[in-house]
């Protein structure tokens, strides 16, 4: 029996994750409280993205269990669409839908999956399309876009089902540098509104800045979490230290 | 149990006959492979090249051979040049010619389709690595094309071999006029022989098409 | 070499009727391929057991078999076991099963191009697989698989070729007719081209059209 307190909304709970023999995830426990902005970072294959495709129900877990508001978390079962409504996700690789204009990949699921009326749907998708400067796009098709255009719709999409939570994945990995700014300010301007979000992320000083919490992720387990100005101006560990490292350069001694 | 017909195919020589006709539809199908790959990979290099004329006449041939029906073809070749050309021609040969015909634009098709799919990056670092244009060539180009190519030109082979079915038509004596030839011997013994015959005659093209069809998906899967 | 104009006029009707036979067969003929190649692939997309094994082997066998041996024995071998089958059926027929394999494998190709993660993405909206799949897999196989489609539908047409072997008056057997007759041969086989031009070239590019048209709408970044 997992105690759930009011303001838990996602409750982790000695999650286990497993492709084939391969451990990705080992008994891991970790809780997302409402209002929160959980920043989890660590090296590439540390399990970072696996564990927020198990948040959204996208990968089976081999043991413990993961609860939303006490709801346990099964892709396998019937409620996990409901489930989903209330957790939105967005991807590294966008994944618009390439067949459907801007508006249309916005209404689509507010339309079909929560019945809502059409007028008052498009009318909210227009006003965050404002919100995020694209509402001159809204009849074009994806490919029309640029990478940080399209992150952004992504975003919008996501919100207009009024999600109780973000999940961020990686969301400015697949951008060239000059977007990545434009993306990165919308997630903050959502930290602003107070909105609960993980985010999962390799930019460094963004993460300062807009985490409540920082998670350490490395091997599958967190190592290390905290405030992220104790975070990143003293890690405790050996590893997240190492870790941080591999983001700041020394000057070259040139051989005279 | 209802007779099959399948009996006849075990009296005398007859599935030896068979497989004679069979061997007919190959030789025809074989001779037109090797003429289509080597015309078929001169035509296909000659297609990368700028020359807006090369590029018009390839376009028109390959154009004729995609909407026209290959028994079509076939009946201008062997009915036609009788009457415009006073040419007497074989069935057989009239064949091989049509199907080498078409196979060529096929297998030119495939040709420059490997060709352009090499990404102009790959000549470019080439040359950055000092290599000639021999090198080049030699070394990364056609490597990279044979790869691409080999699958569906052994796709080709299995098309070929099906198409070869309507020499039929015009008269050669292959697989199925040889099954035609057992069923109307056997009229009156074996009323029910062209089920049996008729479906050895699918299977053994089956046979005959299926493992290169295999082979082809399999380097497909390997290489591209 | 000199053509009359006044013999190919008089063979004009007899041309035109075997279009419209080829066209009837081959219409009905493709739009039961369609069908049947289409729940094909759904069925091996979704991996229904028993029905997957049975669909790879119809595509494997009749993708590997010439149409003219599949209509000999339709035709010629299947009344032996009482199953009698009018010719132009029997043509029908054929085109479909042939035609099926064939839509069958540029469906899956078609289904198989959209990566799994826009069904995720789907998901993670709240949609029910089956909404998920409706929605935003289907459109897009479709979409890609159109050029494939209309490749196959102009092979189809262009197969129909054969179907004077088991005696349907289609636009082969009446040239072969007219040329063993009256020996116009040059006048026979230059409406033959022609027949086939009126079919197959509004097809062709009708098709390249439909193409570009789907390249601009949804497609590549």
């Amino acid at each position: 029996m997992v105690l759930i307190m009011a303001d838990e909304l996602v409750k982790i709970d000695h999650m286990t994750k497993k492709y084939d023999e391969n451990t990705i995830i080992e008994d891991l426990s970790l809780t997302i409280h409402e209002g929160e902005v959980v920043v989890i970072v660590g090296p590439s294959g540390c399990g970072k993205s696996t564990l927020l495709r198990c948040i959204n129900g996208l990968e089976p877990i081999q043991g413990g269990s993961i609860t939303f508001r006490g709801e346990s978390i099964d892709g396998k079962s019937k409620h996990i669409n409901e489930i989903r409504q209330r957790i939105g996700m967005v991807f590294q690789s966008y994944e618009l839908f390439p067949h459907k204009t801007i508006l249309q990949n916005i209404t689509l699921a507010p339309i079909m999956v929560q019945k809502r009326k059409k007028g008052e749907v498009e009318k909210e998708a227009e006003e965050l399309l404002s919100r995020v400067g694209l509402l001159e796009k809204k009849d074009s098709f994806p490919r029309q876009l640029s990478g940080g255009q399209k992150q952004r719709v992504a975003i919008v999409r996501a919100l207009c089902m009024h999600p109780e939570v973000l999940l961020f994945d990686e969301v400015t990995a697949a951008l060239d540098p000059e977007m990545v700014r434009e993306v990165l300010e919308v997630l903050l301007s959502l930290a602003e509104q107070g909105r609960t979000m993980v985010i999962v992320t390799h930019e460094m000083s963004f993460a300062k800045a807009v985490a409540d919490r920082v998670v350490f992720l490395d091997h599958g387990e967190i190592v290390e979490e905290g405030r992220p100005v104790d975070f990143f101006e003293h890690p405790k560990t050996e590893r997240a230290q190492k870790f941080l490292n591999t983001f700041t350069y020394d000057k070259v001694e040139k051989a005279k | 149990m209802r007779d099959l017909g399948i009996d006849v195919l075990f009296k005398g020589s007859n599935m030896l006959r068979l497989l004679e006709g069979l061997w007919v539809s190959m030789r025809i199908s074989l001779i037109s492979v090797v003429i289509s790959m080597v015309l078929g990979l001169l035509v296909g290099a000659l297609m990368t090249r700028k020359s807006k004329v090369v590029k018009w006449f390839t376009r028109i041939y390959l154009e004729i051979v995609r909407v026209m029906p290959q028994m079509v073809l076939l009946f201008i070749v062997f009915f036609g040049t009788t009457r415009v050309f006073g040419w007497n021609i074989e069935a057989e040969k009239a064949a091989i010619i049509v199907f080498s015909f078409w196979g060529t634009a096929e297998m030119a098709d495939l040709v420059r389709g490997a060709l352009i799919s090499i990404p102009v990056h790959q000549y470019e670092s080439a040359a950055a690595l000092g290599m000639t244009e021999l090198q080049t060539y030699v070394h990364v180009i056609i490597p990279q094309t044979l790869r691409r190519l080999i699958p569906l030109s052994i796709n080709l082979v299995t098309r070929m071999i099906k198409t070869t079915s309507l020499v039929m038509l015009i008269g050669v004596v292959e697989v199925l006029k040889v099954g035609q030839q057992i069923i109307e011997a056997n009229r009156t013994s074996s009323p029910n022989a062209a089920f049996g015959v008729y479906a050895t005659v699918f299977l053994l093209y089956f046979i005959a098409c299926w493992p290169i069809s295999m082979l082809s998906r399999y380097l497909e899967r390997k290489w591209c | 070499m000199i053509m009359s104009w006044e013999i190919m006029r008089a063979y004009l009707p007899l041309y035109a009727k075997a279009l419209l036979l080829v066209l009837k067969i081959g219409w009905i003929g493709i739009a039961l391929a369609i069908l049947i190649g289409v729940g094909c692939s759904m069925i091996r997309h979704f991996k229904i057991p028993v029905l997957q094994r049975l669909v790879s082997v119809y595509i494997e066998l009749f993708r590997n078999t010439p149409l003219l041996v599949q209509l000999f024995f339709l035709y010629f071998g299947l009344p032996k076991l009482g199953l009698d089958i009018d010719a132009e059926v029997c043509g029908a027929l054929g085109l479909a099963l042939l035609g099926g394999a064939y839509m069958a494998e540029a469906f899956r190709s078609g289904l198989e191009a959209v990566e799994p993660i826009q069904m995720e993405s789907a998901l993670s909206l709240g949609m029910s697989r089956r909404q998920a799949f409706l929605h935003v897999v289907l459109p897009q196989a479709i979409s890609i698989s159109v050029p494939a489609f209309v490749a196959n539908i102009i092979f189809l047409i262009k197969e129909t070729s054969v179907f004077s072997a088991i005696s349907l008056m289609d636009l082969m057997f009446t040239a072969k007719d007219l040329i063993g007759l009256y020996y116009k041969t040059g006048e026979c086989l230059t409406l033959l081209v022609i027949f086939y031009l009126i079919i197959l070239l509004p097809v062709s590019i009708v098709g390249s059209l439909v193409e570009r048209r789907l390249r601009y709408a949804g497609f590549g970044d």
